[in-house]
């Protein structure tokens, strides 16, 4: 398997969390989509709702994020919203 | 006690409590920077993200957007002024103003009206007390400011940048604010917000790279339909955040050198006050020999 994601989850006034994770599963205004390492340079709209991250070792981590959009680029995934919290 | 001494006691009385204020007023605008900077230094990630990503929908589509294309003609500029809500914090307002001034005078000088929008109490008395209009006015909370209230400041630009010039909107909208460098530097910055001139921050594809196909959800313009607005508000929140650092920093200045002014009043009335004491002790000596002397010679 390829290196894992970078992701950093970051809102407004703070970064939110940032690490490795082996895929992303976000809700776009087109659907749900699921991010691995690999995926090619995109960014898309995010309607608001969870953001599902599984960390390299398979433990799952959620965030509530709003008002955002997300971008891949070269194994890198960042998350940017308005708002966003850990759940 | 002779009146010269009176009055000097007075002084040194009133300078020992105005010392006190600035004193207190010079420790609490210390403890602020460190969170203001903090504040700054937290909503980075965000904007360097933001930035990053207008940057590659600029870089790797052709969309022409309504937000990034100048426009053929400029009727009306507008000009946000970023100050504070209260004073005694030196030049710090008299900056952003005198920067705002003449950014004015060079608009009208290209031929374009020039509306104001404006941040802060102070900025707007000044224009109140030269009875001058503002098209919006926000007052209150710029100490340490919020989201929403970039949120509302961004929207209102925006709203005001989409009306077409003939119905009072603007076309070009510059910012004015005092940056953070460091404690002892703080400089007014202006900057062009709209149309986007400049976007940094994308590392260019190498010669022999590919450029990488991007992909957008759901298509180029809906996705700068949403970032651009974001983009502003998060230029916007950083410009708020680093005038609230500024503005703790020039404060915390500006009573530092209160207080070192009051201590030399004090030492200097003080001086004063023993030359004026030994003075009236001398001359009351004086007297009572001058007494006695012309009392024995009677005899």
């Amino acid at each position: 398997m390829a290196s894992p994601l970078k992701v950093s989850l970051v809102s407004a006034d703070h970064e939110v969390w940032s690490g490795e994770a082996s895929m992303v599963v976000a809700r776009t205004t087109e659907g749900e989509i699921g991010i691995m390492a690999g995926h090619e340079p995109m960014l898309a709209i995010l309607a608001s709702g969870q953001v599902r991250l599984t960390l390299a070792e398979g433990a799952p981590i959620t965030a509530d994020a709003e008002d955002g959009f997300l971008s891949v680029e070269n194994n890198t995934v960042t998350i940017v919203a308005g708002r966003a919290e850990l759940v | 006690m002779g009146a010269q001494l009176r009055v000097y006691r007075q002084k040194i009385r009133s300078a020992q409590t105005t010392k006190k204020i600035t004193r207190a007023m010079e420790l609490i605008s210390a403890s602020r920077i460190q969170k203001a900077q903090a504040r700054v230094a937290a909503s980075t990630p965000y904007a360097r993200a933001i930035t990053r990503a207008v940057s590659a929908v600029a870089t790797y589509s052709n969309v022409e957007h309504v937000l990034t294309t100048e426009p053929e003609k400029i009727e009306r500029a507008a000009i946000v002024v970023f100050g504070s809500d209260r004073g005694l914090a030196g030049a710090f307002n008299a900056n952003v103003l005198k920067e705002s001034e003449q950014l004015a005078e060079l608009l009208r000088s290209q031929g374009k009206e020039v509306v104001y929008f404006l941040v802060g109490r102070r900025v707007s008395s000044y224009f109140q007390f030269r009875h001058r209009a503002a098209e919006r006015v926000w007052i209150g909370g710029t100490d340490s400011p919020v989201f929403d209230m970039a949120q509302e400041v961004g929207q209102a630009l925006l709203a005001s940048f989409l009306r077409d010039s003939a119905d009072g909107g603007v076309d070009e909208i510059h910012i004015i604010y005092n940056r953070f460098v460091t404690m002892l530097t703080q400089v007014p910055e202006v900057v062009r917000l709209l149309p986007l001139e400049v976007v940094e921050g994308v590392e260019e594809p190498g010669e022999h790279e590919l450029l990488p196909l991007y992909e957008f959800e759901p298509d180029p313009e809906t996705v700068l339909d949403a970032l651009l607005p974001v983009y502003i508000e998060s230029r916007i929140f950083n410009a708020l955040l680093q005038s609230a650092a500024s503005k703790h920093a020039a404060t915390q200045r500006a009573m530092k050198s209160a207080s070192d002014n009051a201590d030399k009043l004090i030492t200097t009335y003080t001086r004063l006050a023993n030359n004026a004491r030994q003075a009236e002790i001398t001359q009351q000596i004086s007297e009572i020999v001058g007494g006695a002397d012309a009392l024995a010679s009677t005899k």
